[in-house]
């Protein structure tokens, strides 16, 4: 399926729910698409989206591919990446959260096994916490860490447990 | 006379020579049954991820190299084609094929070290050191063709960064000659043995749909039965044009799906690594092996998601562009944080000898996991 005949496909199932299709970037020269189109869909919607996404034949989403986070300084956004072994089409989802500590959005662990440990990653590097997760600690970072790295205006602390975090310059 | 058994909590690394890497396994055990092992990961987490956003498009790519130290080649390929991809960059053919013949070189080398630590792992030491020695003679060929013999930094944006030496083909042709014939042996010494297909067959099984639900990738994905390579189903670069087949599983040794499905898969996939690396300087034209980018690159303000088959599967690179000269996100999904993320569930009921095996058919690469 192409991307809008799966737009068209999931507007039939949410009716009044707003499904936006974003066009890949554009080379500025050639005007070819070089960029991955995407939807983009409510966020407090996402994990029966997606569970629609798996389980009806048409889309047969059987993978998702990849689940991170981009800080966009205004906003969070969440992106999904699903593939489907049994049609191989591919789809990006993103949804939207607001750029602060409360940002939350339901966990898609029930519909994909692997979003387990991709959801708990992105909440480490993000601090964006997935409602229902079974197990939301931190995956990379020690559990005692401050902050979240991956965010834009993460500042480092200066020492954790007295061990600096900076060092003299090797040439003065 | 009844004993009285309580759950042990053992802690296995995460300096322990089985894990391959520095990872940590809590391993809830009664006796020698675990009733679950979980992975503790993170000990060698370096940010790489947000070095990216720190670093221009170029300067990253000596970055790459340590996301997988086994498959750098492949790191660097696949983060080439991410921006390569977004900027609208061609490269020219001849650099395509380079990057293909290094990418192949490089999952040779991996595979070796996978299939001879493997048989370590389990007891059979003669194996690796065999397989060392192949490899050693792989790293001095991709070291003649770009300088290192570990962290690579061959790929560069817009093409490679050296053309091959005069004579490298013939080199390379000279040892896939001579190495062919030792998978053979190798196959003699250790997938044949009666030990090694009783020790992994039927242990750590993981279904096609696991795997799926999962997103196991590459060998691993393989090994249940599911037929599927990029390099295959969605072709990027010269492989279209390239001749192989796709080894599965079979369930030869027990079950479908099982350690030596995995392993076996790495063993056939490096014949076809061997025919594809013949058709390569076969077919390889002459011309330029990098095309004019400009020094500072900035692709248009995006998102792009690649694809590639690494020597683990599956590697991801999801780049955002914003139209500066350092990227806004750069992740890599990686098919050993993936692979990490089942031994749990598979763990269960298993002999905690059997987990060290399940790991080692998993060819878990701990950088990887971690970034």
């Amino acid at each position: 399926m192409t991307l809008e005949q799966i737009q068209k496909k999931l507007a039939e199932f949410y009716k009044g729910i707003a499904i936006e299709l974003i066009e890949g970037v554009k080379h500025p020269v050639t005007q070819a698409q070089t960029g991955d189109s995407c939807l983009v869909v409510p966020a407090d919607k996402i994990k029966d989206i997606c569970k629609t996404l798996k389980t009806i034949e048409q889309f047969s989403f059987d993978c998702l591919s990849n689940l991170t986070a981009v800080d966009r300084k205004d906003r969070f956004e969440v992106v999904y990446h699903l593939f489907s072994y049994k049609h191989r089409h591919s789809l990006t989802l993103k949804a939207v959260l607001p750029r602060d500590d409360s940002a939350h959005i339901e966990t898609v662990e029930g519909v994909w096994s692997c979003a387990n440990w991709l959801e708990r990653e992105v909440y480490d590097l993000f601090g964006i916490k997935f409602d229902n997760h079974s197990d939301l600690r931190r995956i990379m970072l020690p559990d005692d860490w401050i902050g979240h790295p991956l965010r834009k205006d993460y500042k480092e602390e200066e020492d954790y447990h007295g061990i600096s975090t900076t060092r003299p310059p090797l040439l003065s | 006379m009844e004993l009285n058994t309580e759950e042990m909590l053992l802690n296995m690394g995460p300096q322990h020579p089985s894990t391959h890497g520095v990872i940590r396994f809590v391993v809830k055990t009664d006796g020698e049954v675990m009733s679950a092992a979980v992975p503790d990961i993170g000990y060698l987490h370096r940010s790489i991820e947000k070095i990216a956003e720190k670093a221009t498009y170029n300067g990253f790519m000596p970055w790459t190299d340590r996301v997988d130290y086994l498959a750098a080649m492949n790191c660097n390929v696949a983060y080439a084609m991410a921006v390569e991809k977004i900027a609208g960059i061609e490269i020219s053919r001849r650099a395509e094929y380079l990057r293909v013949i290094a990418m192949e070189l490089n999952r040779i080398i991996s595979h070796l070290l996978a299939v001879g630590s493997l048989g370590m792992d389990i007891g059979a030491y003669t194996p690796f050191v065999h397989a060392l020695r192949e490899r050693e003679k792989a790293n001095d060929l991709i070291e003649e063709l770009c300088g290192q013999r570990l962290t690579y930094n061959y790929a560069r944006i817009g093409g490679v960064i050296y053309d091959m030496t005069p004579n490298w083909d013939a080199k390379v042709l000279a040892f896939l000659e001579q190495f062919e014939p030792l998978l053979n042996e190798f196959d003699r010494l250790l997938t044949d043995a009666k030990i090694l297909k009783k020790r992994l067959g039927g242990v750590g099984v993981v279904t096609a749909e696991e795997a799926i639900n999962y997103n196991l990738v590459g060998p691993n994905l393989r090994g249940s039965g599911v037929k599927w390579d990029l390099r295959k189903d969605m072709p990027y670069s010269v492989y279209p044009e390239l001749d192989f087949e796709v080894p599965v599983g079979t369930g030869e040794a027990g079950v479908l799906g099982d350690c030596f499905d995995r392993y076996n898969v790495r063993m056939k996939e490096m014949r076809e690594s061997v025919k594809i690396l013949r058709q390569c300087f076969e077919r390889i034209p002459a011309g330029e092996y990098q095309v004019k980018v400009p020094k500072k690159i900035r692709p248009p303000a995006g998102d792009v998601y690649v694809r590639t088959e690494s020597t683990r599967g599956d590697l991801g690179v999801y780049l955002v562009s914003d139209g500066s000269d350092k990227a806004c996100r750069v992740k890599f999904r990686c098919g050993s944080f993936n692979a990490m993320s089942i031994v749990e569930k598979i763990s269960r009921g298993m002999m905690v000898a059997d987990l060290i095996a399940f790991i080692a058919s998993l060819d878990i690469v701990a950088p990887e996991i971690d970034r």
